[in-house]
Formats: structure tokens, sequence, C-alpha cells
């Protein structure tokens, strides 16, 4: 933790947090686990109004590139830059104004209401000894309306189904407002419509703004949704660039190491497995 | 399934949880201030609330002044600062594991000071060299603890699902398992006279709790110091990648939550010995009452668990007079069918 957590200025005197904006960028990234290379020489800048998807087989690093990003995982080399200043120089306090993050692993939830758990999104704004407000209660109240579970606001967390459950800790990631966002497989448990609900959010959230990355494994919806695409071999090597120049039907059936046909249907290309 | 109209009112409701904080801890200091008064009045002679407070006010040196400015009134306290140390430190070691299992005693603290303290008494040492042994002993197994573990307290990441956690828990489960053989190795070779006095330490007892003023200075203080941290407390649960990302220092967070529990747990079971049960059980049934918001939930564990104790300690002293009960005997038969009542009425309602 203390690589991410060099002291800066008491955190709210900071211009910078109150920019609604902000851009991260990988520069000359490698990123590994015990001597064993996943990603090498990334280079990638997500800028305001970008929905950038994480595409990849099993094993090939997703995760661990996010967690890089995020600052939990140390590089092997190169740096993570969130508006020009490495990862390093941020407190982990201002980052929390800056980036959210929504793992893929959240632990069971607490016996706790679903608005207080999306309120936790709001801790960064609070000062110890303040408690949460009738604004944080709207900005709760909205996310929650954004991932359609505004009906269960006061239902025990606990009752809520998998699927569910998702949506309310993508809520809490909302209720963070932070201008850069990255979700690890955020619709991986959802079912088709919520699916719709939840990217057609974060697609209106970048086109206003934010710098949005997330990993997802349907391709149509990667398509769909993104503007930009991050395709990781397993080899080290990966393809980054304009979601139509990535996601072209050899790259990806070299990436997933099973053909992939790229079909018209109507206006919008289709992925199908061979 | 509540129609819209009806979770909006309920929003409402809860729309001012400062002040629903406040009216629960009043309740309980109620509560509390309530158990001390009937300790005080109940025992072998039961004194009339006015003499209570006649005693406890003027200056005056009658028998009954001296009964319970003497001995009942230090003896109620030292059970209000004991179970209220015991319950914090439970609830702070709740949070710290993210195990509903978890209590003051389930990283070896208990372990540590009762081989301080039951090694002191084979040795016929006074009772306040056993306490200081005690205190040592239980610090000693803080120490150990800290030192397999600390890796684990920074750990944040956790890409294969599995939490740091258990490690932290295993290094204890482990300690105390030895304590443990050591606490049978001294209870084997102590003379037969100190056996009876060693049993009642390990089952706790306040009758020999004359030293309880470091237990009742650090509860407010130690509740002092958990407050303000109470609501990264609540971002932890969530996992140390969420509390991470929503600007909480995971790892001194950590760090600061075993502190104040082990020092918690130590003063306790130096104050009156292993008193089991209430630190389990007060944070678990507190929170099927007032919710899981660690804010509201420490100041009241406090509160309820001192009162709990207050109430147990004036059973064990009265029930079966003149016979004394460990008060740790009672703090189990009072609190095990308590809980189940609990957790029988949140199952009903799911």
């Amino acid at each position: 933790m203390a690589r991410a957590n060099a002291e800066r200025p008491a955190s709210g005197s900071e211009p910078s947090l109150l920019a609604k904006v902000g851009t991260i960028e990988a520069d000359a990234l490698r990123v590994g686990i015990e001597g064993r290379t996943l990603i090498d020489r990334l280079s990638v800048r997500i800028a305001p109004g970008e929905l950038w998807c994480l595409l990849g087989a099993n094993g090939v690093g997703k995760t661990m590139l996010l967690h890089t990003l995020v600052g939990l995982h140390r590089p092997s080399s190169g740096i993570v830059r969130i508006d020009g200043r490495s990862l390093p120089e941020w407190s982990v306090e201002s980052l929390s104004h800056k980036r959210a993050f929504l793992p893929q692993l959240i632990p069971s939830t607490i016996e706790t209401s679903v608005l207080d758990l999306v309120l936790m999104g709001r801790h960064p704004f609070r000062s110890r000894w303040q408690w949460e407000d009738d604004d944080d209660r709207a900005i709760a109240s909205d996310a929650l309306r954004a991932v359609d579970l505004q009906r269960v606001a006061n239902h025990d967390a606990a009752r809520l189904s998998g699927g569910e459950r998702q949506r309310v800790a993508i809520a809490a990631l909302l209720a963070q407002q932070a201008p850069v966002m990255l979700l690890d497989e955020p619709v991986a448990h959802l079912d088709l419509h919520h699916q719709i609900v939840v990217l057609e959010h974060l697609r209106a959230l970048a086109a206003s703004g934010h710098s949005i990355l997330l990993s997802i494994h349907d391709l149509n919806l990667a398509r769909r949704f993104a503007t930009n695409a991050m395709l990781i071999n397993g080899d080290g090597s990966s393809r980054v660039g304009p979601v139509d120049d990535v996601m072209e039907s050899n790259a990806l059936s070299a990436a997933f190491g099973h053909g992939v046909l790229a079909l018209d249907a109507g206006d919008r290309k289709v992925f199908v497995a061979q | 399934m509540k129609t819209a109209s009806r979770s909006t009112s309920a929003f409402r409701r809860s729309a001012r949880p400062l002040a629903r904080a406040v009216s629960v801890w009043a309740i309980l200091a109620l509560a509390a201030l309530a158990s001390l008064v009937v300790a005080v009045a109940a025992g072998s002679t039961s004194i009339p609330f006015v003499d209570v407070l006649d005693a406890l006010v003027s200056g005056e040196s009658s028998s009954t002044a001296e009964v319970v400015r003497q001995l009942r009134l230090p003896r109620a306290l030292a059970a209000f600062a004991t179970g209220g140390l015991l319950a914090i430190a439970g609830a702070l070691m709740q949070v710290l594991l993210r195990n509903p299992l978890a209590d003051p005693y389930v990283l070896g603290v208990s372990g540590g000071a009762a081989v301080g303290a039951l090694g002191a008494m084979t040795l016929g040492l006074g009772a306040m060299l056993v306490s200081a042994s005690a205190f040592v002993g239980a610090l000693a197994s803080v120490a150990l603890v800290f030192g397999f573990a600390q890796r684990d307290l920074a750990q944040l990441e956790a890409p294969t699902a599995a939490d740091p956690s258990p490690r932290l828990l295993l290094t204890g489960v482990i300690l105390a398992s030895g304590w443990s053989a050591i606490i049978a190795l001294l209870l084997t070779i102590a003379p037969e006279a100190k056996l009876r006095g060693m049993l009642f330490w390990l089952m706790g007892d306040l009758a020999g709790a004359d030293n309880y003023l470091p237990a009742l200075i650090a509860l407010p203080l130690i509740v002092a110091c958990a407050f303000p941290v109470s609501r990264e407390c609540n971002v932890l649960l969530r996992g140390p990648v969420i509390a991470h990302a929503l600007g909480v220092q995971v790892a001194r967070l950590r760090v600061t939550l075993y502190a104040l529990a082990s020092l918690a747990t130590a003063l306790a079971v130096t104050t009156a010995g292993a008193v089991g049960f209430i630190g389990l059980v007060i944070p678990h049934a507190l929170r099927i009452v007032i919710g899981n918001d660690q804010r509201v939930l420490l100041p009241a564990s406090a509160l309820a668990g001192g009162t709990l104790l207050v109430i147990a300690d004036t059973a064990a002293r009265t029930v079966l007079a003149p016979q004394q009960l460990p008060v740790g005997v009672l703090t189990a038969l009072l609190g095990v069918p308590t809980f189940m009542l609990l957790l029988m009425r949140r199952s009903g309602r799911s």
C-alpha cells in the first residue's frame, strides 16, 4: 500500500480533486507475477469521453492489469499516470476522488441495507465526523435508479440475488462520482436487460466526460458500447485502439484461441464463435 | 415487495442516522446506569435505593456506606469496564477478521494472559503480580501474532479470491492452542490449594477485581479512539480492495483495529480473568437489533457489554448466596438463550 501512499498536501485543498474529468494512462507497462510476464510494453491513454473494453481469454492478466492501474499491484516496470501524475505520487485519499474501481470478487455482503452499501461510495467525501447528508442520499438513490434497483433501497442487501448484488456494487461505484472508472467484469452476472441498462449508463457517463475501462467477455456488447478496445493476447503482446480496428475477427480468433466470425446483421456487426 | 411510495417513506425515516444513533446510545446508557444501581443495591443485605444515593453522595462512614463504597461500587465498576472492553474488542475483531465467529480471545490474547496469571499463581505471587503477569502475557501474545501476521495486515490484493485474514486468524488460533497446552501443564503441576483460584480465573471472576481503574479509564479512551475510524470499518467490511479504492489506508486501519482490540482485551482479562461470551455475543445481538453501522455499533457495544456483565455479576453474587459463582458461567447461561431467541426471531422474519 505504501507505493500509492506518498503524502500529498491536505486533500480537499487540491484543485485537481475538484476537476470533473480525469485521464489515466499506462506508459510501457509490464505486468506480471512471480517472474512471469503477462502483459508487456502496454502503452495506452484513456481520455475523457472514452469507454474502453478490456478483452482477453481467462488468465491473460486482465484483472491484474486493472489492479495495477488501481494501485493494488505494483507493475514490473513502466508507469501508471492519472492526470499526468504517477500513481505513487497520489495519496490513497486523493485517488479516491479521482478514480473508482469495481473489483470482480466482492466478499459476501454484510448485513446492511442496500442504500447503506451504496452510501459507502460517498465515504471519500465525508470527513471523519460528518455523517452522510441529504445530498449523499440523493446521489445514492440516483445511482440505485441507474441500475434499476431503487425499489429495494431499504431492503437487506444479503437477501438480494447475485446479479442484484452486482448492481448494488455498481451503484456504489457510481455514487463515488469519480471521473476515472475501472470495472472488472461489471456485467458478468447480470441478465440481458440489465447488462444493457448498465452499459448504456456507462456509455452516457463516458459521453459526458468520464474515462472508463471495463473488462468484458461478451464481444457483441463490447463492440456495441465501447469506443476503444484493449485486446490482451497472453504472450505479453496486446492490441490497443479504436474498437473497430482492434475487434477484427483474425485478431480475436488468435487472442481467444478459437475461431471468431464477424457477420453483418443489418447495420451491426455480430461476432459468432465457430 | 414494497411499493415505491412505502420505500420512499422508509427512506425519509432513516434519513437522520445520527439522531437515531444518539437515541440508541441514550437508551443503552440509561440501561447501564440502572444496572449499576441494581448492582450496588443488591447483595447479601439489600440496600434501599435512597441509602445507596446517600452513601455515594455524603461522606458519612456508616457500615452501609462502607459496603457501597468499598465493596459493591468498585466491583460493579470493574464489571462494567471489563464487559465494555470485551464487547468493543469483539466488535473490532469481527471487523478486522471479517469473520462473525471472531471474539476478543480468538487471536490468543486471553491464552497469553492466562499463562501469565496462572504462572504467577503457581509461584504463589500476590494479586497485584498476578494481574501484572497476566497483562505481560497478553501483550506477549499480541506481539507474537503481530510479528507473524504483520505482512498480512498490509496485504491488499487478493487475486485468488482468498482473503488475507485467514492467515492472521490461523496464526492466532495456533498460538491460542499453544497457550492452552501450557495452561493445561500449569493446572497439572500447580499445588492443589491453588486450583480453585486458577479455575475461577480461567472462567472469569470479578471477586478479586480490585485493580479495576486501568480498565475503567481505558474503556472511554478506546471507544474514543475507535469511533473516528468507525466509518472506515464499515468500508473495510466490503473487503480491502473496495476500501482501498474508497481512500481507506487499509494497512494502517487494520493495525489500529488490532492494537485497540488487543489492548481492550488485555486490560479486561487482567481485571477479571477470561470472561467468556460477552465479546462474541454482544456485538452480534446488537447488530440484529440496531444494524451493522460500526459508528453506532462500537459505542453501543461498550455500553451493552458493560451492562450485561454488571447484571451477570450481580446474579453471580446473589443467586446462590452466600456461594459466589464465577461470572463467566453466568454470562454464558444468560447469553446463550438470549442469543438463540434473537437468532430465531431473525430467521422467523426472513
